[in-house]
């Protein structure tokens, strides 16, 4: 019984990692190519899980929803991207912090003025509705295996893409040393806006794919943003293996951390006081990693700066 | 070093020898402000906005102190006031209630979390720090809001404010509102003499150039770290006072979302000049009170039912209103003055 639990946790942990993985590669590449803090980046992931849910009630299919969300959340990263954000490349990270905080206070409230306070919610699609039995008595969603399968594919076409392609090759270099692929006659400026404008769409499409299962409200992309900063600052930043293998950490250990804590205490503490202990423990387990990983190794496991 | 020091001297006289009007008129204005509240109507609207206004004025002064002084961008400040407040709720519902014990207990508290996390954050640099300052408060954050004995996520309210030394002259507004202010001006002075002291110049070293300082012989742990404990036990007793005036203690009080406003105060009213942040703090909330009204008494081409929808929807006036700040008003709103009376 025990062993079917800590799979399907592991399986979840697996998943909400490699959707967490989905934003911070994006936010890693902002940072490390522009040394750009953007904390509005988790607003792109509210966006993302917002626009798949006016999509899809307007076509009445999650597949043309998510199709449409896609190019939207790309053309709106730009948008912001023209309209804010080269502004503020050349400005420093406190001012950086407060412009971005500005646009997080403004699409909240955008969100709710458009669609209401109250929770959406969008129904998981048809064909991946059922559960499907992956060992003998351990029954997990079609869906949530979809989840975990496109993130995986995702990861992949992004290794690849980061690592053989000549874009890829220059957003290695401008994560390593912006200035110098400057002054060799690229035009990072540009080179940023492609990479902001892929990182806003996979933040949308992390959004858009975690719709069905979570509830679509304003500032549910607040809490994961924090996330997704402890997973590059873990990872290192600039660097798209350190967030990978940051954000299934992050995953595992959080997801695992909430559901077993409470049991691991009890062969310490009397069952009482470890389920307390276990319950205040478990959110803060994350937040004591990174600051031991921080400890130890001050910028991060794969720091991409030299 | 004999050049440095030339370079400095004249920047250093200048500012010791300029009087500054402005942090004695705004000092006047809240002390003069209780007497025309009482003449006003609201009385008890007025002092309980203005006391509120003096807490995060507090709270964001001592952000000031690293973060102006000593370029720290903590983005967990609000942590400390999170440490006040829940000691002073804490030990109230345990029945410890008078404030000469609180408060102590509040500063040890701030002092030694300051101390602890402010020596693992601090050998990080720049975007690292603010991140695992924003961390250790999320942290914070997190155990507040599973204390089910101190009411969890929703929250603890404080049957009564703090006893002084057995008396309860706080419920009185007027007696809180003095405390606040005094409470203010007292750390006010206390932090204008540590940045005008040597610590304060070792400091404003530290932020120009630390390979600089260290050449010439100093090491800025140390210094930075007794900064960043002085500041947090600041904004622990802004926590505090606002236990008290609130009444009441939450999790929500030191949400990230908080930390940023804090630094939106300080940057809004003009970094490292102490007094700006208090200016900050006062801009910050009367807004945050009063752009409804104001969105609603501006909108009056529009019909009814968009005005109470956009008065309702502040924030996405204030949010844009942040930004253009950022990019256009440089020195916040202590530049603007400066570059008034300058021409």
């Amino acid at each position: 019984m025990t062993a079917t639990l800590f799979f399907i946790q592991a399986l979840n942990g697996l998943q909400f990692g490699l959707i967490l993985f989905l934003i911070a590669a994006g936010l890693t590449l902002v940072f490390g190519v522009m040394d750009f803090i953007n904390l509005a980046h988790g607003v792109q992931y509210m966006v993302g899980a917002y626009l798949v849910a006016a999509f899809s009630a307007w076509t009445g299919s999650f597949g043309w929803g998510l199709l449409l969300a896609l190019p939207t959340a790309l053309a709106f990263g730009l948008l912001l991207e023209v309209l804010v954000f080269r502004h503020l490349y050349d400005r420093d990270h406190l001012e950086q912090v407060l412009a971005t905080f500005g646009i997080i206070l403004f699409l909240n409230q955008s969100v709710k003025f458009i669609w209401g306070a109250a929770p959406l919610s969008v129904p998981v699609p048809e064909v991946m509705s059922g559960s499907v039995e992956i060992m003998d008595g351990l029954l997990y969603p079609v869906y949530r295996m979809a989840i975990i399968a496109a993130g995986l594919v995702v990861a992949a076409l992004l290794y690849l893409v980061v690592s053989h392609t000549r874009v890829g090759m220059l957003v290695r270099a401008g994560a390593t040393n912006a200035s110098m692929v400057s002054a060799l006659g690229i035009n990072i400026r540009r080179l940023f806006m492609i990479v902001f404008g892929f990182g806003a769409m996979l933040a949308g499409f992390a959004g858009a794919m975690v719709a069905p299962i979570l509830s679509v409200q304003p500032g549910m992309g607040d809490n994961i943003l924090i996330l997704a900063f402890v997973v590059i600052v873990i990872g290192g930043i600039g660097s798209i293996r350190g967030a990978f293998l940051a954000a299934l950490l992050i995953g595992l250990v959080d997801t695992l951390g909430r559901s077993f804590m409470p049991n691991l205490l009890r062969l310490v503490l009397d069952p009482s006081a470890a389920s307390q202990t276990g319950r205040a423990i478990a959110p803060m387990l994350i937040y004591i990693f990174m600051a031991a990983v921080l400890f130890f190794r001050p910028s991060g496991l794969f720091p991409a700066k030299r | 070093m004999a050049e440095l020091t030339q370079a400095r001297a004249p920047s250093m006289s200048s500012a010791v020898a300029r009087f500054d009007p402005l942090p004695v008129f705004i000092f006047a204005m809240f002390a003069a402000a209780p007497f025309l509240a009482s003449t006003s109507g609201a009385e008890g609207y007025v002092l309980s906005l203005l006391t509120r206004v003096m807490i995060f004025g507090l709270a964001a002064m001592s952000l000031d102190l690293i973060l102006g002084y000593g370029a720290l961008v903590s983005f967990g400040h609000a942590a400390f006031f999170g440490i006040g407040a829940y000691t002073v709720g804490i030990m109230a519902s345990h029945g410890v209630e008078d404030a000469l014990i609180q408060v102590p207990v509040a500063l040890a508290a701030s002092a030694f979390f300051a101390a602890v996390t402010g020596a693992i954050s601090l050998r990080t640099k720049g975007v690292y720090f603010i991140m695992i300052t924003l961390a250790f408060a999320q942290m914070l954050y997190f155990l507040a809001s599973s204390l089910a004995a101190y009411g969890g996520d929703d929250g603890l309210t404080l049957s009564t404010r703090s006893l002084v030394a057995g008396s309860d002259f706080l419920e009185n507004d007027f007696a809180l509102y003095g405390t606040t202010l005094a409470c203010l001006l007292g750390a006010y002075m206390l932090s204008r003499s540590i940045v005008k002291s040597r610590f304060g110049r070792v400091l404003r070293g530290t932020k120009e150039n630390t390979v600089r300082m260290e050449a010439i012989g100093f090491q800025p742990l140390p210094f930075q770290l007794t900064a960043y404990v002085i500041s947090g036990m600041m904004a622990g007793l802004a926590g505090c006072l606002l236990a008290n005036q609130a009444e009441f203690v939450s999790p929500a009080f030191m949400t990230w979302q908080r930390s940023g406003e804090l630094i939106f105060m300080v940057v809004l009213g003009g970094l490292g000049s102490l007094h700006g942040a208090i200016i900050g703090a006062a801009v910050f909330l009367l807004l945050e009170e009063f752009l409804p009204e104001i969105l609603h008494a501006a909108s009056f081409f529009l019909n009814d039912e968009l005005r109470s929808r956009l008065s309702e929807n502040w924030q996405m006036v204030f949010g844009p209103i942040l930004i253009l700040i950022v990019l256009f008003a440089r020195g916040g709103v202590l530049g603007f003055i400066r570059r008034g009376s300058h021409g």
